[in-house]
């Protein structure tokens, strides 16, 4: 059997490897442009996934299946034993049901609803065999790729942890795979409870209570005893009140509004008084004016992660650094925090730069996706190469 | 009488179950490029174009991806710009795509404006046996719009022009839901084929302006210049060749930009002057007096109304056949792609 590469010698390919991927980035474009156009909110990601599932059948992978979450998964054989690779990339977008998703392909650029988040993502997971094929490079790993559902918001990853409680092969390491920013390389996971106050006052409008009585001006309560709350400088924490939902009309008395909310901190003691304190304040608020205001908890991640001196942490780094990219460390909350519970060596990395994140004309360039692309493959060839092990 | 709802029957539904593909039967891509290196048949996309820079990349990326790099399928990818004032060309040539000035093929014959004008001359500039027609306004691309209408030609010797249509039949619990064309095939064109071409009636959406066909076919066919070419090609291949020549292939959902009440009507205008000149030269109906070339429409805003006159006249080129120009150029490519003694 030939000599593994020593690690230096990937980071000497990957100049020649990046000029390469340049010449067929048009494939990775195609990929994008089609899974683009697929709408795929939160719980309806069937269509997005029947594609998926259907480009890696027509790339000949082995194991091509919907499990019964709908995730879709695929096996690129490895020449060799050992555990398998994961590669992820959620199916889910943020837009909902009825968004109108039409992809722009440009010079230099990729216009329309959830190109970076995360059709690219998906994108360079249904390139990726082509270009390993076109590449003539061959890994000794399996390559387990997993389109997932459930991942945003409500969903709260329960794809991913669902795939994960019967992994189909032995996982040696993982990579999730965003479409943005280039650069990004998320080791941790960030402790986050994400979830909804929901403030209902009766349909009777109460003329004693003139101009007080709104399910918004409730939540307008709420939003301020949440804001006095002491936060620690360290572990770093935040609450995050990102959503208001509510009323029909200016003239029209607001019977429900919804706060919806993310507390994140390293520390999983500080997200745990979080998540009682703003329970607590609900129930304050509920007594105080005699209104039903209930807390609802959407999704949770534990904090987590390995260390910025782990070997896949490292070496993903010296792989960036050879090719230019300033890495941007920010812990996630995303696929990375499933696969973290379950202790698998994990990071997630970004493919291009994009601007317009969750609008109709999300955006992602053209030019830099090479070198996200060369990145990955870099980070797959170390990894199968034995030098990410701790 | 009318009998709202009931089947038909005959020859023509037997045609109709026998010609209708979906793009699915076809979607073995690996099968259908061993199919046309079989065959020997070489095969040309020819996109139409003018001012679609913000679907002709997606188009042309996709297309080229798909079906010339991992699926050998396509020949040629041309883009026949009709003189975009935007950056249509830039965009196409960017992606891969061979571009082409409608105005510079064939420059010493009188120019022309109109999608039917980009199709003739796609016949003289492109070297495929087969050649693909698609638009480029469609903002769902995929690769079935090509191999969904390349694949009966592959499969069917005797099948020559293949049509496009959309949206599939919603099957309910006891019937079908009328699925057709748009406005200008349901009010004009399908009754006129009702009335003079039955058979024609058949065909689903007759106006697609995604189709293909074999060279053979196509060069033996008079263009009109504007949108009375498809209608036009339907009359005759029917005529020359009968209606199992023709078959339509199920492309799902197409979704591109509508054209207004207006248009629409010029369209129709254009539309109908192929039409008669067909019927009439066909013997399907007696001689036409000598048909005006002004399309009278009326814009109201408020209570001021005015009157707009276009002069719209659906000029034809011939046959390809017929220029002896073609004729050269095709003894010269052939000679050039047979091999040669010793060689």
């Amino acid at each position: 059997m030939a000599a593994l590469p020593p690690f230096e010698l990937i980071l000497g390919r990957l100049p020649s490897l990046r000029e390469q991927v340049l010449e067929d980035r048009h494939t990775l474009l195609a990929e994008l442009a089609m899974i683009s156009e697929i709408p795929a909110p939160t719980f309806g990601e069937q269509q997005r996934a029947d594609f998926l599932q259907e480009r890696f059948s027509q790339f000949g992978l082995t194991d091509v299946v919907q499990d019964d979450l709908g995730n879709v998964a695929a096996i690129h054989p490895g020449a060799g034993s050992g555990g398998a690779i994961l590669l992820a990339a959620h199916l889910d977008t943020l837009f909902p049901d009825g968004t109108e998703h039409v992809t722009e392909v440009q010079p230099d650029r990729v216009v329309g609803a959830s190109v970076a988040d995360d059709s690219l993502g998906l994108a360079t997971l249904a390139t990726l065999p082509h270009l390993l094929e076109r590449l003539r490079l061959t890994l000794r790993s399996d390559l387990l790729l997993v389109g997932t559902t459930r991942s945003l918001g409500r969903g709260n990853l329960a794809g991913l942890r669902f795939f994960l409680e019967n992994p189909r092969l032995p996982i040696r390491a993982a990579v999730c795979v965003e479409g943005a920013p280039l650069g990004l390389l998320s080791h941790t996971s960030i402790g986050m409870i994400r979830g909804d106050v929901i403030c209902r006052i009766p349909e009777q409008h109460d003329w004693t209570r003139f101009g007080e009585a709104s399910a918004i001006v409730t939540v307008n309560e709420v939003i301020n005893r949440v804001l006095a709350l002491p936060m620690p400088r360290r572990p770093r924490s935040t609450v995050v009140l990102g959503e208001v939902r509510g009323g029909t009309a200016a003239h029209t008395v607001a019977t429900r509004a919804t706060l919806g909310f993310e507390a994140r901190s390293e520390s999983g003691h500080v997200v745990a008084s979080l998540l009682h304190s703003i329970g607590r304040i609900a129930h304050q608020v509920a007594v105080q004016r005699g209104e039903h205001v209930e807390l609802e908890l959407v999704a949770r991640c534990h904090p987590g992660g390995i260390g910025l001196d782990h070997p896949l942490v490292d070496r993903s780094l010296r792989i960036m650094s050879r090719l230019r990219l300033s890495p941007r460390m920010t812990p996630s909350t995303s696929e990375l925090a499933a696969l973290i519970e379950r202790r698998i060596p994990s990071i997630t990395i970004g493919i291009t730069e994009s601007s317009h994140a969750g609008e109709a004309n999300e955006t992602v360039l053209i030019e830099p996706m090479a070198t996200g692309l060369t990145q990955l493959l870099g980070i797959l060839l170390a990894i199968d190469g034995g030098y990410c092990v701790d | 009488m009318s009998t709202d709802g009931e089947a038909g029957g005959g020859p023509v539904d037997a045609w109709l179950q026998g010609n209708t593909y979906h793009h699915s039967d076809f979607d073995d891509l690996g099968a259908l490029v061993a199919a046309k290196e079989r065959l020997g048949t070489s095969i040309s996309l020819c996109i139409p174009a003018l001012n679609e820079e913000l679907t002709i990349g997606k188009e042309v990326v996709v297309f080229r991806s798909e079906l010339m790099q991992r699926y050998p399928l396509l020949d040629e990818i041309a883009v026949l710009d009709s003189g975009s004032e935007d950056a249509t060309r830039e965009v196409a040539r960017d992606f891969g795509a061979d571009v082409y000035l409608a105005d510079e093929i064939l420059p010493h014959l009188p120019r022309h404006r109109g999608k039917g004008e980009n199709l003739w001359k796609a016949i003289y500039q492109l070297r495929g046996d087969i050649i693909v027609y698609i638009d480029a306004d469609i903002r769902n691309i995929h690769p079935r719009f090509v191999y969904g209408l390349v694949g009966p030609l592959l499969a069917r010797p005797k099948v020559g022009y293949v049509k496009a249509f959309y949206d599939r039949p919603v099957a309910t619990s006891r019937e079908m839901q009328p699925t057709g064309g748009g406005r200008v095939t349901e009010i004009l064109v399908r009754p006129l084929f009702s009335l003079f071409f039955p058979e024609l009636a058949t065909i689903i959406q007759p106006l697609s302006g995604e189709y293909a066909a074999r060279r053979d076919v196509l060069e033996q066919l008079p263009f009109p210049v504007g949108y009375g070419v498809e209608t036009s090609h339907l009359i005759d291949v029917y005529h020359r060749h009968g209606l199992d020549a023709i078959a339509q292939t199920d492309l799902d959902r197409r979704v591109h930009y509508n054209q207004d009440t207006q248009a629409l009507g010029k369209m129709a205008f254009r539309i109908l002057q192929a039409f008669l000149r067909r019927a009439t030269a066909h013997g399907t109906i007696g001689a036409t007096p000598e048909l005006g070339t002004a399309l009278h429409q009326f814009r109201a805003r408020d209570r001021d109304y005015q009157h707009v006159v276009s002069e719209i006249e659906e000029i034809e080129r011939p046959p390809m056949i017929e220029l002896p120009e073609y004729r050269r150029r095709r003894t010269g490519l052939s000679r050039d792609t047979e091999p040669r003694p010793g060689a």
